[in-house]
């Protein structure tokens, strides 16, 4: 399928700001010695050095995979780690991740690129049908644990239909797989490497606009993040926010300008989509009796849906206000209006605005 | 696909060449609609196979060596395109789409349990033979006793391998035990040549608690991890890029070893058959795919299916080495079986077998092919085509099988499956519990949490839930 050739248009206002913003990110557990600046596509190279140098069974394979690929992820680890081990494949995704269940059903760690998770389409089938339930259905005599399909996901300025999108929750209706989402280059590392090593299949979506954009101080070590656990990246006491991915970065602003008029948010970064951690987000919605979510995929049937519904059932007495989603448009992800359909910054601050007052 | 090869000069002849035996001269199948004239099987004679060991890699070999076997035309040129250099010509030429002769049929032993005079091929021992058969008489007395028992209410579903009796044995006969199956669902002889236990496959298709599969999955949807042989899903050709996967791992870890993908021609028009044979030739890996074409997939006719010779002329597509056999002729399955193994293995390639048969069952309990074909063309598959009375007539030939062993063996085999459905039918069905464990390795708290929601519910509602498992 085709790709865009690259990120090297130049952003638009919101775009920078993000650029020029400090990630927030958990209290790093080693000394400043081992941090290197880094930026999101280096941090998930670097991962992947990590996972096939720390298992002699880890496998790196997608279309253009071996050249590095056309975000740069893979560069340099077809040279070091030999073409048997990180390799191109044919220009398929449903024979990639059928391929990479296969590689993993024999025991291996298979780390499968889909190009653009706008073509992830096609392995759907795989993903729903096979990985999802190759454990369950052999009564765990099988299991697939160790593939993660990664794919790069979401808004880039200038992708399109077909460029852009944020296929997430189609994932999150599917018992058996995990579906993670890192938010920063550090995220990316620790949280890519869990996913490598977690013993169940793993989508994982890369937020393809911070690949250059978001820098960041990351741990040169091997280090892993927890899955499963949300993180709240921002104290706050009148509105919980709740996004994941490139989003949060989007909403980090909202909030700091919402402090400008004296409302105080508490952002929490959900980092795995399914199954995803309930309690965290509970505790904050209880703390401040209200809640936002935000994200990029389409607002109706988008995984906000279900963290409102849930929050909803949990907290319903504690809830001040209806709770706030701000999400992309139901409209295929479109090219020029792409500003109009995003959940931009003005438009979350609007919706703290309104749900703090209603 | 032979007229293709014979008009196109010098690639037909590389061609040719490499793909050894699969385009050997031999007698013509005449009727290109076999499903209407299903005796052109049975009559026509072997072909031999020798020679295809040495076989190459036939697509590098078609754009590297052209022009050292023919001097070109003053009018010829070639030119090397990205992907190898290919000869121009100035005749307008379309590659037919169909052959004027069908691919011909890798054949040994008549139905009457005689072999080709002239084969050369490699022999069956009595102790195989006499498990081949005695596998073939079981599957096909399980597929009667487990109909039945579907039809009496006891099991919700099954699906027979009648008629394929042949492909199931001789090919599983011809692999290792290492060797890793990813099958369909018509394969369970395969599985029972493995050691599969009578009681065990029992105990799936009930659904009891001593199911591997926990009682999750639809009857004849078997597994088995020390039988290396994965477990069923229904969605078809989905275990064929997994095959690719799996295949690929054996190359890297050097094993003396292969996968075995089973599946229909139905099958062959999803998108993953495609994607699967195109990933293995790139992939060069040591997989086998052997397709049943049994001419239906439930009501569809491979007519309606596919326009092209089957399914083994697909292979060279790819650039993959391609037998068709006489699924019936559990010789000949078991010889090119053999065969692809060893090229799989040694020349670490992938494989296509299409193995012609006729489903002689309906597609599942769930369907009636009354309803959409003919039943003298069942019929004439069923005795005139017998698979298992071929293959009888063959072992009695060698003075290997009595009509004495013959009732001794379906007693015993009727009597242990009838025990084996009573032990499965009283056994407990899986605890609840196994309803929520292995959607992950370790539950996660929205499992518990709705696992404590349904018990309560339960103690409330008891009536609306089975009593036969326990909670």
């Amino acid at each position: 399928m085709a790709a865009t050739g690259t990120m090297r248009r130049s952003f638009g206002s919101l775009a920078f700001s993000i650029s020029k913003r400090a990630f927030s990110t958990s209290p790093s557990p080693v000394d400043a010695n081992g941090l290197k600046s880094m930026n999101l596509f280096s941090a998930i190279n670097h991962a992947l050095q990590i996972a096939l140098e720390s298992d002699p069974r880890a496998y790196v394979f997608g279309e253009d995979v071996s050249f590095g690929g056309v975000f740069r992820c893979t560069t340099g680890l077809a040279d070091r780690f030999g073409k048997g081990r990180v390799f191109n494949t044919p220009l398929c995704e449903q024979g990639i991740v059928g391929f990479g269940i296969g590689l993993a059903a024999m025991g291996n760690r298979a780390i499968a690129e889909i190009q653009f998770a706008d073509y992830i389409y096609p392995a759907f089938d795989q993903i729903v049908n096979e990985a999802a339930k190759f454990r369950y259905r052999s009564g765990n005599q099988f299991n697939c644990g160790g593939l993660t399909i990664r794919a790069p996901y979401g808004a880039v300025g200038h992708g399109g239909h077909y460029h852009s999108q944020s296929p997430e929750s189609f994932f999150c209706h599917v018992p058996g797989i995990k579906v993670v989402i890192p938010r920063s280059p550090k995220q990316a590392k620790g949280l890519l490497l869990s996913c490598i090593r977690d013993p169940n299949p793993i989508v994982f979506f890369e937020p393809k606009w911070l690949y250059r954009l978001a820098v960041e101080e990351v741990p040169e070590h091997d280090y892993m993040l927890p899955l499963s656990e949300a993180e709240v990246i921002r104290q706050g006491t009148d509105i919980t926010l709740v996004g994941w991915g490139a989003q949060l970065a989007v909403m980090e602003q909202a909030c700091i300008d919402a402090e400008k008029e004296g409302i105080s948010c508490e952002l929490i970064d959900l980092r795995t989509l399914l199954p995803w951690d309930k309690e965290t987000v509970e505790a904050s919605v209880r703390k401040t009796g209200r809640l936002l979510v935000s994200h990029e995929a389409p607002v109706t049937g988008g995984f906000g849906a279900e963290i409102s519904a849930s929050m909803v059932e949990r907290c319903f007495l504690r809830l001040e206000a209806p709770v706030a989603r701000v999400c992309g448009l139901d409209t295929p992800f479109p090219l020029v209006f792409e500003p109009f359909y995003m959940p931009t910054k003005n438009k979350i601050l609007d919706a703290i605005k309104s749900t703090v007052n209603y | 696909m032979a007229a293709w090869f014979t008009r196109s000069g010098n690639i037909a002849h590389h061609v040719k060449r490499n793909m050894g035996s699969f385009l050997r001269p031999a007698p013509t199948l005449s009727d290109s609609s076999w499903s209407r004239s299903p005796a052109c099987l049975g009559n026509s004679p072997a072909l031999l196979w020798a020679g295809r060991l040495e076989s190459t890699r036939a697509q590098k070999l078609v754009d590297s060596d052209s022009e050292n076997d023919a001097p070109l035309r003053d009018d010829d040129q070639a030119i090397d395109f990205p992907g190898g250099r290919v000869m121009l010509t100035s005749e307008m030429q379309f590659i037919p789409g169909y052959p004027q002769q069908r691919v011909h049929c890798y054949h040994l032993m008549n139905n009457d349990g005689q072999t080709n005079m002239c084969s050369s091929f490699e022999q069956v021992s009595k102790e195989v033979a006499v498990k081949m058969y005695s596998d073939m008489i079981t599957l096909q007395i399980m597929d009667t006793i487990f109909y039945e028992a579907q039809r009496q209410g006891r099991i919700s579903f099954y699906l027979t391998s009648v008629g394929e009796e042949a492909i199931n044995i001789a090919s599983a006969a011809a692999l290792s035990p290492d060797d890793i199956v990813m099958a369909q669902y018509r394969e369970p002889g395969v599985l029972l040549w493995r050691g599969f236990t009578l009681q065990e496959f029992a105990n799936q298709c009930f659904g009891n608690k001593a199911d591997c599969g926990k009682g999750r999955q639809m009857p004849i949807h078997y597994g088995s991890k020390k039988l290396n042989y994965f477990t069923v899903s229904s969605p078809l050709a989905t275990q064929l890029p997994q095959a690719v996967g799996a295949a690929y791992s054996l190359k890297m870890d050097n094993k003396d070893a292969c996968v075995v993908a089973y599946f229909g021609d139905g099958s062959t028009s999803e998108g993953d058959f495609h994607a699967s044979l195109n990933f293995a030739a790139v992939m060069e890996a040591p997989v086998i795919f052997l397709c049943r074409n049994n001419g239906w997939a439930i009501s569809t006719p491979t007519s309606e299916q596919f326009r092209s010779d089957g399914i083994v002329v697909k292979g060279p597509a790819y650039g993959i080495q391609s037998i068709r056999v006489d699924g019936n002729d559990a010789l000949a399955v078991h010889n090119a079986v053999r065969a692809a193994r060893q090229m799989a293995i040694h020349e670490q390639r992938p494989i296509l077998v299409e193995a012609l048969t006729y489903r002689v069952g309906h597609h599942s309990t769930s369907d009636d092919s009354t309803k959409y074909r003919p039943v003298d063309e069942v019929k004439h598959w069923e005795m005139g085509q017998n698979p298992v009375n071929r293959f009888r007539k063959w072992v009695e030939r060698n003075g290997w099988w009595s009509e004495e062993d013959e009732s001794q063996l379906r007693s015993s085999i009727r009597k242990q499956l009838l025990q084996a459905i009573q032990v499965a039918e009283k056994m407990e069905k899986p605890p609840l519990a196994d309803l929520f464990s292995d959607v992950y390795d370790v539950p996660p708290s929205i499992l518990f949490e709705q696992e404590q929601q349904l018990r309560e519910t339960i103690k409330r509602h008891p009536q609306d839930y089975p009593s036969d498992v326990p909670v």
